[in-house]
C-alpha cells in the first residue's frame, strides 16, 4: 500500500523533513480529530481532558456540535450510552440538559435497567453549549478547514493535509467524519452528492481511504421532511407533555433551566398509505437506485407501508426542533419520495392538512469502514495512529457516535501517553457491548444500540453508569475537578448507605414499620429486605436509616441493586467464565487456516473479525463450541512453544 | 493434524467382508479419485471404475466410485467413496496407495464425524446420535440412535428454541420499543402460559428414560447369600438369551457383569459376591461392600435370598430360586419360583424383566436424552417454569435468555442475533 500521490495529486513529501516525521520530532499537536459532530467533539474533549494537545478540525467552526437529524438525545439503550459518556465527564449529557425543551423517561413502568432517559433538544442551545464547553477546555484548538488527505509515514499516520495546502502534524488522527465519505442524497428522482443537505462531502478523503484497502461498505439512512410548526393544527392532536419530576441527563446539571414545551402525536391514515403506495416506483429505495442496506428498526415510511401492508395507520411524533424555530420534526416518516409526494401524503395526516414542508426528507447513501478492521480502541489495526469513530464505522445515532468518540479519544490519548487503555467488557458497559459488536461482527445495517444487545443489562443501568464507570475514568485521569469532587462525595454517601443496609432485621421488625411481609421468622439484612418490590429505602427509614440528606438518585440506584441482587449473583458465574476467556489472548497473527477442524466459513469470519481473545472468538457468528475448543488448543500449543523457545 | 489434510479410512466393518467402503474427505479427495481411476464421476452417481496403483500401473480392484462435492456431503467437505471388494488384501492395497499420496493420511478415530460437526453438517445432539448408532448392538439401540442421528432431538430443540425466540421477541419488543410506534403490547398472560407449556413439554421429555440406558443396558443386580443360586440363574439366562459379549470377571469376590439382549432390550446382569452380614475375611468384606454399592445403582434387584432379608429398595423383586434344591424355601404368593437348570419359571422371569424395562429404557420410537443433554434441558425447563411467577418483563427476558443459552449448550449453537432476527421479522418497529 502506498500513500504517496494520493487523490489530491499533491506530493506529501516535505522538503523540510525529507525523512518524514519520526516519533521524536516536534509536532503541531499530539492528536488531530477530524469532524466536529458528536463523535469528534467527545474524542477531542476527552483527549484534551487527559492532557493531550488536541486539534479539532471541522469544515467550519459553526457546524461543530450540530444535531443533523432528529432533535432528540437519549432513549432506550441510547440514554444508557449518554449516561456512560457522562460518567467519563463527557459533553453530550450536559449539553442535552442545557438544550432540553422536553424530558421523557421511556419505559418508566418497567425495571430501571431498561428505562431510557430521553430529551428533545433545542438545536441552537445544544450547539451553543458544546461550543461553550469546547472553548473552556484546555489543550484544545479548533481548526477550520477541509481535510484533503492524511499524511502517512510508512504505515503510521503523521498528520493531515488541508485543502488550502497547509498541513498539520500529530502522532494520531481520529476520523469522525460521519456520512461525509462519498455521501449521496436521494430524493425521488434527484440525487445530490454530499453528506447533510447544504454541505459538501469529503470525497477526496474517502477516495484515499478506499485506496488504502480499508474494507469499505455502503449503508443508507433517511430523514423525514421538516414541517413549519405554524401550519400544524396542534389543537387537534393529543399532547405529550414533558415529565414533571426533575431528573436530568447529567447529574452535574443541577436543574432544568430551559422552558419546557410539549410534543404531539399524529397518525397516518388510509389516504396517506394510498398516496405512498401509488408512488412507490418514484422512491429510489424501490426503483433500485439505492441498494445499500438500511436499518431494520428505523424503516422509511414507504418501507413500513410496503412491508407491513396489513396496518392501516402508523404513529408519528411531532417534535419541535427548538424554542426559536418553527421547524417541527415528524418522527416516523423518514422518506426519500419526491417532494411533491411528501407534501401530498403529509397533508393526509391528523392535524397536518395545511402543513407546509420547509425542508423535504431524503435518503442518504454513504460509505463506512467495516469496523472489523478496527481494534477495541477503534484504531485501524493495520495502521498506526489512525482511529475511526462514529457513523463512519457503520453506526447510527448521536449517542452511539458520542460513545465511540469517547472510546477512540481515550484510546488515542492512552497510546500517546504510553499507558494501557482501560479494558471494558460486555459486563461493564453498553459502550463495550457496542464496540465488541462492531469490531467482531461488523455491521449489515446502521448499528443502533438496543437494550436487547446487552446480555448483562440487569447490571448495566442508566442510573448506575457513574458507579460502574467513573472509577475507570478516574484511573485514566479524564475527570474535571468539579466532577471528581461530585463523584468522591457520592462514593462516600454510597459507602455509608451500604454499611447501614448491612444491619439485620427480623420480619417482625420490618412488619412493625407497616410493611406487608410474611411473618415466617426470616431475619436478613436491610439490603436483602429491599429485594421485595413493596419495600423501599424510604419505608425502612423508621429502622434508623439516616438517608434524609442523601442524593435521591443514589438511593434509587441502591434500591435497584438490591432488587435484582439474586439475578446479578446468578450472572456472576457467567461473567467469571467470560472474564477468564477474555484473558486468553489469541493475538492478531493467529493463522486460523492452520487450525484443524475449522470450516472455511469460520476461517473467513475469524480472519475478518480477528478476535483478540477466546471470549471474543466465541461471539463471532457461527463459531461452534467444537471450533472454540480447537482454537483454544491451538492457542495453548503456540503459547507452550513460545515459552519453550 | 490439520484441517487442510485430506483424510481417508475404511468406513465399513473389518475385512474380510463382501464389500469394503473407503471414504476420502478433504480438498484432495477429487485428486485421489483421479489418480486411482483416471477421472472423477458425475456427482452423486455410482460408476464402475478400474482402480490402479499410479506407481506400478497395476490393477488394484474394479470398484464402484462415488463423488460428493462439498459442502453438501456427509462431512461438509469434498468426499469420495470407493466401494471395493472387501477382502483384506484389496482393502490394504488401496489404503497403502492412498497413504502414499501427498496430503492424504489415515483418519483419526471419529474425525469424519468431527469434520461433519465443525462444518455444521450436524449439531452436537446429532453427532452424539451418530456415535450411538455406530455402537448400537441391539435393535432397540439401533432404532433410538437413528432417531437421534436423524436429528429428531435437534429438531425438537429447534422447535423449542424458536418458540422461546418468539417469546423473547415479544418481551424485547415490549422492553425496547414499547414507547415507539406499531408494537403490539406483549400480553403477560400469553407469555406466561406459553412459557409454562414449553416447560411442561420439556418436563415430559426429562421424565422419559435416559438415552444412556440404551448403551449401558438395564442394570439388573442378582443378590442373595453365597450359594443362593445367582450364578446358576445367570448362566441359564446367558444360555437362553444372547449374551452380547462374554462375561467380564473381576477378582473372585468382585462383581461379574454380563450384558444380555432380551427381546432386543439391552440388559446388564450383575452377579455380586454373596451378601452375608457377618463377613469374616477382609477381602470378602470388600466384595460385600461392592455388592451393596451395586444395589444402590441397580435399576432392578433380583433377590434370591430369604424373603424380606434383601436390601430395602422399591426396585427389589423377590425370586424363589432353586426350586429343585433340597433346601428350597417357597416365598409368598405371586413370587416367581425358578428352577433354572430345568428351565422352570424362566419364561415368567423374562416377561417380568421386559415389562420392567419399559419404564427404564427409552422405547426407541420416542426421543430420549442423555445425561449431558438432560442437564441442559432441565436448566432450560426451570428457567421457563419460573416465568409463571414473574411480573417483571426484565426478569422474564433474563429467564428466557438463560433458557436459550441452556438449549444452545445442548445443541452447541448460540446467538443473540438470532433473537433480533426473530424480533425484526415479526414487528414493524421504529420511526
Amino acid at each position: 500500500m502506498t500513500w504517496l500521490g494520493g487523490s489530491t495529486g499533491r506530493d506529501h513529501f516535505d522538503l523540510k523533513h525529507p525523512f518524514g516525521y519520526g516519533r521524536s520530532m516536534n509536532r503541531d499537536f499530539d492528536l488531530i480529530v477530524v469532524g466536529g459532530g458528536h463523535a469528534g467533539c467527545e474524542a477531542a474533549a476527552v483527549a484534551a481532558r487527559m492532557g493531550v494537545r488536541t486539534a479539532l478540525v471541522s469544515f467550519t467552526k459553526e457546524s461543530i456540535g450540530a444535531m443533523s437529524c432528529n432533535p432528540a438525545i437519549g432513549g432506550l439503550g441510547k440514554g444508557h450510552l449518554v449516561r456512560e459518556v457522562d460518567a467519563f465527564d463527557g459533553l453530550i449529557g450536559r449539553a442535552a440538559d442545557a438544550a432540553a425543551i422536553h424530558y421523557r423517561m421511556l419505559n418508566l413502568s418497567k425495571g430501571a435497567a431498561v428505562q431510557g432517559p430521553r430529551v428533545q433538544a433545542d438545536r441552537t442551545l445544544y450547539k451553543a453549549e458544546i461550543h461553550r464547553m469546547l472553548d473552556a477546555q484546555d489543550n484544545l484548538s479548533i481548526v477550520e478547514g477541509e481535510v484533503a488527505s492524511l499524511i502517512f509515514d510508512g504505515q503510521t499516520v503523521s498528520g493531515i493535509n488541508l485543502a488550502d495546502e497547509s498541513r498539520i502534524t500529530a502522532s494520531a488522527v481520529i476520523l469522525a467524519t460521519g456520512t461525509f465519505l462519498n455521501g449521496k442524497l436521494f430524493r425521488g428522482e434527484e440525487t445530490i452528492d454530499g453528506g447533510r443537505t447544504g454541505e459538501a462531502s469529503a470525497v477526496s478523503l474517502g477516495q484515499q481511504i478506499r485506496d488504502a484497502n480499508l474494507p469499505i461498505a455502503r449503508l443508507k439512512t433517511g430523514t423525514p421532511p421538516r414541517i413549519d410548526g405554524r401550519t400544524i393544527d396542534w389543537a387537534l392532536l393529543p399532547e405529550q407533555p414533558s415529565d414533571d419530576d426533575g431528573w436530568t441527563m447529567s447529574p452535574l446539571s443541577s436543574r432544568r433551566d430551559v422552558p419546557q414545551i410539549f410534543c404531539a402525536v399524529s397518525r397516518t391514515s388510509a389516504a396517506t398509505h394510498d398516496i405512498i403506495r401509488d408512488n412507490l416506483n418514484r422512491s429510489p429505495l424501490f426503483s433500485g437506485a439505492i441498494d445499500a442496506q438500511g436499518p431494520r428498526y428505523c424503516p422509511s415510511i414507504e418501507d413500513k407501508i410496503h412491508r407491513f401492508a396489513d396496518r392501516d395507520s402508523h404513529q408519528v411524533f411531532l417534535e419541535p426542533e427548538g424554542l426559536d424555530t418553527t421547524l417541527v420534526y415528524p418522527n416516523g416518516i423518514s422518506t426519500s419520495l419526491p417532494a411533491d409526494v411528501q407534501e401530498a401524503f403529509v397533508r393526509t395526516m391528523d392535524g397536518l392538512s395545511r402543513a407546509e414542508i420547509i425542508v423535504p426528507g431524503y435518503a442518504v447513501e454513504y460509505d463506512h469502514i467495516d469496523p472489523r478492521a478496527l481494534d477495541r480502541s477503534l484504531k485501524v489495526r493495520d495502521l498506526e495512529g489512525l482511529y475511526c469513530a462514529g457513523q463512519i464505522n457503520g453506526t447510527t445515532g448521536y449517542e452511539e457516535a458520542a460513545a465511540q468518540g469517547l472510546i477512540a479519544g481515550i484510546g488515542a490519548a492512552c497510546a500517546i501517553q504510553g499507558k494501557a487503555a482501560p479494558e471494558l467488557d460486555r459486563g461493564t458497559s453498553y459502550m463495550a457491548v457496542m464496540i465488541d459488536d462492531l469490531v467482531l461482527q461488523g455491521v449489515t445495517e446502521p448499528y443502533r444500540m438496543l437494550t436487547a444487545r446487552a446480555e448483562y443489562r440487569l447490571r448495566l443501568r442508566a442510573d448506575n453508569a457513574t458507579t460502574r464507570l467513573s472509577p475507570v475514568a478516574q484511573d485514566i485521569d479524564c475527570l474535571s475537578s468539579e466532577r471528581q469532587r461530585w463523584f468522591n462525595d457520592r462514593q462516600i454517601q454510597r459507602t455509608a448507605i451500604m454499611e447501614e443496609l448491612e444491619a439485620v432485621y427480623s420480619c417482625e421488625a420490618v412488619a412493625d414499620q407497616g410493611i406487608e411481609v410474611r411473618r415466617d421468622g426470616t431475619k436478613q439484612s436491610l439490603f436483602e429486605w429491599l429485594r421485595f418490590p413493596n419495600i423501599s429505602i424510604a419505608a425502612l427509614e423508621g429502622l434508623g436509616l439516616s438517608v434524609a440528606d442523601m442524593d435521591p438518585g443514589l438511593l434509587a440506584e441502591v434500591e435497584e441493586d438490591a432488587r435484582y441482587a439474586p439475578y446479578l449473583q446468578r450472572q456472576e458465574a457467567e461473567l467469571k467464565d467470560l472474564r477468564a476467556n477474555e484473558q486468553i489472548r489469541l493475538g492478531d497473527d493467529l493463522d486460523y487456516a492452520s487450525i484443524a477442524g475449522l470450516s472455511n466459513e469460520m476461517v473467513e469470519r475469524l480472519k475478518s473479525a480477528r478476535p483478540e481473545t477466546l471470549a471474543a472468538a466465541s461471539r463471532v457468528r457461527g463459531i461452534t463450541p467444537a471450533a472454540l475448543a480447537a482454537i483454544l488448543v491451538h492457542a495453548r500449543r503456540r503459547e507452550a512453544k513460545t515459552l519453550a523457545a | 493434524m490439520s484441517a487442510a489434510d485430506t483424510i481417508f479410512a475404511l468406513s465399513s466393518g473389518q475385512p474380510p467382508a463382501a464389500i469394503g467402503i473407503i471414504r476420502i474427505s478433504g480438498p484432495k479427495a477429487s485428486d485421489a479419485l483421479h489418480v486411482l481411476s483416471g477421472s472423477v464421476p458425475e456427482e452423486r452417481r455410482a460408476r464402475l471404475a478400474k482402480l490402479t496403483d499410479p506407481a506400478s500401473g497395476e490393477l488394484l480392484d474394479t470398484a464402484l466410485v462415488l463423488w460428493f462435492p462439498g459442502p453438501n456431503s456427509a462431512s461438509g467437505e469434498d468426499l469420495a467413496e470407493i466401494h471395493c471388494h472387501g477382502g483384506r488384501a484389496v482393502v490394504r492395497a488401496l489404503e497403502i496407495t492412498l497413504e502414499k499420496m501427498d496430503g492424504l493420511r489415515q483418519a483419526e478415530p471419529g474425525e469424519f464425524t468431527r469434520r461433519a460437526f465443525t462444518h455444521g453438517r450436524m449439531d452436537l445432539a446429532e453427532a452424539e446420535g451418530l456415535s450411538d448408532l455406530l455402537f448400537a448392538e441391539t435393535e432397540l439401540q439401533r432404532r433410538s440412535a437413528i432417531q437421534a442421528a436423524g436429528g429428531a432431538l435437534s429438531r425438537k430443540v429447534d422447535d423449542w428454541q424458536n418458540a422461546i425466540l418468539r417469546l423473547s421477541a415479544m418481551v424485547e419488543a415490549e422492553l425496547d420499543f414499547s414507547d415507539e410506534d406499531d408494537v403490539t403490547a406483549a400480553q403477560l398472560s400469553v407469555v406466561q402460559s406459553a412459557a409454562t407449556d414449553l416447560a411442561t413439554e420439556m418436563a415430559a421429555m426429562l421424565n422419559r428414560p435416559r438415552a444412556e440406558k440404551l448403551r449401558e443396558g438395564v442394570r439388573v443386580v442378582l443378590g442373595g447369600p453365597p450359594n443362593s443360586g445367582k450364578s446358576t440363574l445367570l448362566n441359564a439366562l446367558v444360555e437362553r438369551e444372547a449374551a452380547i459379549v462374554s462375561a467380564i470377571a473381576g477378582t473372585t469376590r468382585d462383581v461379574i457383569e454380563v450384558p444380555i439382549a432380551i427381546k432386543g432390550i439391552p440388559f446388564l446382569f450383575i452377579d455380586t459376591a454373596g451378601v452375608r452380614n457377618e463377613g469374616t475375611e477382609e477381602i470378602e468384606r470388600i466384595g460385600i461392600d461392592r455388592a451393596r454399592q451395586q444395589f444402590d445403582i441397580a435399576d432392578l434387584i433380583l433377590w434370591l435370598g430369604p424373603e424380606g432379608q434383601g436390601p430395602q429398595k422399591p426396585n427389589l423383586v423377590e425370586l424363589a430360586s432353586r426350586q429343585d434344591h433340597h433346601e428350597f424355601q417357597p416365598k409368598s404368593a405371586g413370587v416367581i419360583s425358578l428352577s433354572p437348570l430345568a428351565g422352570k419359571g424362566m419364561d415368567a422371569l423374562v416377561t417380568l424383566l421386559v415389562d420392567r424395562a419399559k419404564d427404564i429404557v427409552p422405547s426407541g420410537d420416542e426421543i430420549s436424552v442423555n445425561k449431558r443433554q438432560a442437564d441442559h434441558l432441565a436448566e432450560a425447563q426451570r428457567n421457563l417454569d419460573d416465568i409463571s411467577q414473574l411480573q417483571d418483563y426484565l426478569i422474564i427476558a433474563e429467564q428466557l435468555r438463560l433458557a436459550r443459552a441452556a438449549l444452545d449448550a445442548l445443541t452447541g449453537r448460540a446467538s443473540t442475533e438470532d433473537m433480533l432476527d426473530s424480533l425484526f421479522g415479526k414487528f414493524c418497529i421504529g420511526k
